[in-house]
């Protein structure tokens, strides 16, 4: 059920926000043991709050558009009062003393907190797998991963335990999970939405988006979390459009550029080639004109991206020494130790390894080569779609190269890992919103995403396009039955 | 000291590092309070403290007293400017990293006049280059328990009251040559920035802080030596010890065949010496890279302007224009605009037109000592500037005497008033009738023949005695110059 429905059902009172809220935490119970989606189930205070909205229901209160709906919150997002680990030894005790921009938006909307779902630590990964509380599954088949670094956001949502979730996404970290879980997951542009709160992992890189089942329901949250921020200076003042009551627009015309260098990728399943390729030609059937545009910079995204997302992690994560807050080692003798124990042991090895990285291509020495070098090319990858879209409206690609793989399967080959996020890297080196959008599945019955890119701030356009295409082939209607534990 | 450069041609060349807190109410990326003095980790908030999640937010006002500060040095504020982060693990650096400015400052390549005046010695101008200004945030404090610093200490407290707050980082060129000229040029930065109202400039309570630079050359030629870092001056005169300390340190050094090692070392101010901290190996790498929390600096030409407009008149025009138009001397020149509050007192006397050198003398002498004895400033009397105006012409005009002006002042300062009302209500004007001061010597006279006798005897010192005598009698209000002459002929005259 989504967003539109449930609210619905809350309006014509066949259900109360209490009922709904107490279903999904019944789920959570039957279904977490095994998806191990929830880091936290937040049961009191959801029912406290679904409790409220209907005694405001009752007294005839207009209520606001999320008002009842259970969501589930990445546990890299700050709640107030409530625990917000990261995934990390580092803040397994850290409870923030102030609330994120958009959980903020979220509970003047009225939404209900279910719980704070499982992450790589730090947000750093692409399946969930280096989380420090173990690994989430996907709800598909639990040998796989449900990717990463939001895989308990993309899990709780397509296992059933929420209605819709918000993650993040720094390098891939909502589309690739979305794709490996069958879901919608938005990255919006650079800046639409505050990052305060946000824990940071890559400031010039990490937005907070959503995973839910229709795109219906992306434009419903988009449109409560979206909007400028004194708080952030990096979040824009541009108005906010209405992008659910826009959704319906038409598309036919709409120029689709597929980017071939996409497609051409060695390491790429040809299955998700031909669902990509094939949600082409239904898009053409509803009036877009279909046509192959060139971004020759595109691959070099990832090189680009394992350089400058770790420096600035390095120093993004610098703060945490054990001085003031989070995790302390025991019996160190000296302020160094307290530093370096601390750290040692507070950070996971995928953590170590990227803020050594991060250190060493900002260094004397090596910076030029290495940082200012990668922010040139960025700067390349980013003309490459000012000339693409100058061409089309909307361009597409598959959103990763393979469907969900095993768990355990890149766990001695870190840059086999990285290579998950090929096709994600470059919009959020470029600022642009994209979009994964569920096309089909594979042979084994796993989810294969496509991957929509908009030009800076057009989240409205690629929604629509997605919004249509969904409506018209309803994909998820035929998903397969498996080993997996959906609804 | 012996005038360094007459030390076998010996030219010491130093340079000034100074960094001053600039006075916003709030924290230069965040809303919490700059309130020195509070009990420790009370003005502080998640961005301070570095919590996961927090973002940092240039504060307008902030960029508006750098920009101001610029200006009044003479600098050229950039029309392309950032933060970077400059990084480094302390624990009174709560995120571990410090934003500051690192390739493109806010300004560059300015300079500033300075007019050094030394007892014995000719007062001399000096025009001290300044690379450039820069803001960044200050650090939090650190307490040790058992030592003086993080090793041997039992335990350390961390208060992030300081942290946060906006410094201007202002480094000079190295053109200044003398401990005076050094201490001289931080105390003109000082009294710009109080000028300006940018900072209150206090050494003490560390709104200003100075590192010097400091090596030496044979020559005025010769390539520039060894530098050596001092920290820990927290006065202009040690920052003067400090660098005649070193200069006379490193000379012997050198001339004893030793190498001057690059290095940080400490002002002792108790044992005036500079003494060696333990010298890093190696230059720190701070791996500095653009903030991307924060976007380029941008400032309107209409905010700039009108910035620029608001500037004040700044001390060393005020000093050339009070010496050259005003016709003081620069003595009282640079002592009535060390202070903008006093100078603009005397410019506001002026208009009301009072003579400039009493006007002076008056603001310098009686009414600098009251402020004084009773620790307040010019700004916390009640006399208006006017009303001292007024006071001055009495006196000039002969309406009153110095001593009674003396006598009034106090009161006039605590309850303000016009002068002459005050006068005239207690009949306090000048008595320089002749014939009246006459006939009270003439009674003098009568009262103390020993001491008339005695003067006309030869003990002519006895003048003084009837002066006060009729000063007294008068209440302070005869006429100086009259009372000596009417005293001096009547005791003279031969007895009839």
């Amino acid at each position: 059920m989504g967003i539109v429905e449930s609210r619905e059902l809350l309006q014509k009172g066949e259900v109360s926000a209490l009922e709904l809220t107490d279903q999904y935490l019944r789920r959570i119970q039957e279904v977490d043991p095994k998806v191990h989606a929830f880091l936290e189930v937040t049961s009191e205070r959801a029912r406290s709050d679904a409790n409220r909205i209907d005694e405001r229901r009752a007294k005839g209160e207009i209520l606001p558009a999320l008002a009842g709906i259970p969501i589930a919150i990445k546990d890299n997002i700050c709640t107030k009062g409530i625990r917000t680990t990261c995934s990390s030894r580092m803040l397994e005790s850290f409870i923030p003393p102030y609330e994120s921009t958009v959980t903020e938006r979220l509970w003047k909307a009225g939404a209900i907190l279910i719980g704070k779902t499982n992450l790589d630590e730090f947000a750093m990964g692409s399946s969930t797998e280096t989380s420090a509380f173990g690994a989430s599954a996907n709800p598909w088949n639990s040998n796989r991963v449900p990717g990463g670094s939001s895989g308990g956001s993309a899990a709780a949502v397509a296992s059933g335990e929420c209605i819709a979730s918000l993650g993040s996404d720094t390098g891939g970290s909502i589309r690739q999970p979305a794709a490996f879980c069958g879901l919608v997951g938005l990255k919006p542009t650079y800046g639409r939405v505050s990052r305060w709160g946000l824990v940071a992992f890559a400031s010039s890189l990490d937005q907070i988006g959503s995973f839910t089942n229709s795109v219906a329901d992306a434009a419903e949250l988009l449109h409560v979390i979206a909007g400028e921020d004194y708080k952030d200076a990096t979040c824009l003042k541009v108005s906010v459009p209405n992008y659910k009551s826009i959704l319906q627009k038409s598309i036919s015309g709409l120029r689709i550029g597929l980017i071939k260098e996409c497609f051409n990728t060695e390491g790429l399943d040809p299955q998700v080639a031909n669902k990509v390729k094939h949600a082409a030609s239904q898009l053409e059937s509803l009036g877009c004109e279909i046509v192959e545009v060139s971004c020759p910079q595109f691959n070099y995204g990832i090189a680009t991206y394992y350089v400058i997302a770790p420096s600035e992690a390095s120093a993004n994560l610098a703060r945490y020494d054990g001085v003031k807050y989070g995790y302390r080692s025991e019996g160190t003798e000296n302020l160094a130790s307290i530093t370096s124990r601390s750290r040692a042991e507070g950070f996971g090895s995928e953590v170590q390894r990227r803020i050594l990285i991060g250190t060493y291509a900002l260094s004397a020495g090596y910076v030029d080569a290495y940082y200012k070098k990668a922010q040139q090319v960025r700067t390349l990858i980013r003309r490459d779609f000012d000339a693409a879209f100058a061409k089309v409206d909307v361009l597409l690609t598959p959103t990763v190269p393979s469907t969900a793989f095993n768990v355990g399967a890149h766990a001695d080959d870190p840059l086999t890992m990285y290579l998950s996020d090929l096709l994600t890297i470059p919009p959020n080196l470029a600022g642009l919103p994209a979009i994964n959008i569920p096309c089909g599945f594979d042979n084994t019955g796993l989810p294969i995403g496509m991957q929509l890119i908009g030009n800076v701030l057009e989240e409205s356009r690629i929604l629509q396009v997605a919004h249509h295409y969904e409506v018209s082939t309803n994909i998820m209607s035929d998903k397969p039955k498996g080993e997996s534990i959906m609804i | 000291m012996a005038s360094l450069t007459g030390q076998e041609g010996w030219e010491a060349v130093i340079g000034l590092e100074t960094h001053v807190q600039l006075g916003t109410n709030s924290k230069i990326f965040t809303q919490a309070s700059t309130n020195f003095g509070d009990d420790p980790n009370t003005n502080i908030n998640p961005m301070v403290c570095g919590l996961p999640g927090t973002l940092p937010v240039l504060n307008k006002k902030v960029l508006e007293y750098a920009v101001k500060a610029a200006m009044a040095l003479n600098l050229k504020v950039a029309e392309h400017s950032k933060f970077d982060r400059k990084q480094y693990f302390y624990p009174d650096l709560p995120k571990n990293y410090q934003i500051s400015q690192y390739d493109e400052p806010i300004a560059e390549d300015g300079w500033i006049e300075v007019e050094i005046a030394e007892k014995g010695k000719e007062t001399y101008i000096k025009k001290i280059g300044i690379e450039r200004l820069h803001m960044e945030e200050d650090a939090g404090k650190l307490v040790h328990v058992g030592s003086d610093g993080l090793s041997g200490s039992k335990y350390s407290l961390v208060d992030y009251n300081r942290a946060g707050i906006a410094l201007a980082e202002i480094v000079s060129k190295p053109d200044l040559r003398t401990g005076r000229e050094a201490a001289e040029y931080a105390s003109e930065i000082r009294r710009i920035m109080r000028y300006l109202g940018v900072s209150d400039g206090n050494m003490q309570e560390g709104s200003l802080r100075c590192d010097v630079n400091i090596s030496v050359r044979q020559g005025n030629h010769a390539p520039f030596g060894v530098k050596v870092e001092i920290k820990n001056m927290n006065s202009f005169s040690a920052i003067q010890k400090a660098c005649e300390y070193e200069i006379t340190r490193q000379i012997k050094a050198i001339t004893e065949g030793q190498r001057i090692v690059q290095e940080t070392r400490l002002w002792d101010e108790s044992k005036q010496i500079t003494t060696s901290m333990r010298s890093k190996e190696v230059a720190s790498d701070y791996r500095y890279f653009p903030d991307p929390d924060l976007g380029p600096i941008e400032i309107e030409r209409d905010r700039r302007t009108s910035w620029n407009y608001e500037l004040p008149e700044l001390p060393a025009s005020k000093r050339h224009r009070y010496v050259e138009e005003i016709g003081l001397s620069i003595y009282d020149a640079r002592v009535i605009t060390d202070e903008l509050p006093m100078a603009e007192y005397f410019e506001s006397a002026m208009a009301s037109g009072a003579e400039p050198k009493a006007l002076a003398n008056w603001l310098m002498g009686d009414i600098s000592a009251y402020l004084n004895s009773n620790k307040i400033t010019i700004q916390d009397i009640r006399l208006y500037p006017s009303q001292l105006a007024e006071l001055v012409k009495l006196i000039s005009n002969g309406s009153i005497s110095g001593k009674i002006a003396k006598d009034i002042l106090p009161e006039l300062i605590e309850e303000g008033g016009s002068p002459a009302t005050l006068i005239a209500e207690r009949g306090l004007a000048m008595i320089s009738d002749t014939n009246e001061l006459k006939a009270i010597m003439s009674s003098l006279m009568g009262l103390h023949p020993d001491e008339t006798k005695a003067f006309r005897d030869g003990k002519t010192k006895l003048q003084g005695f009837f002066v006060g005598q009729l000063m007294k009698q008068t209440g302070g209000k005869a006429d100086p110059k009259v009372t000596n002459k009417v005293v001096l002929d009547m005791l003279n005259a031969t007895a009839d």
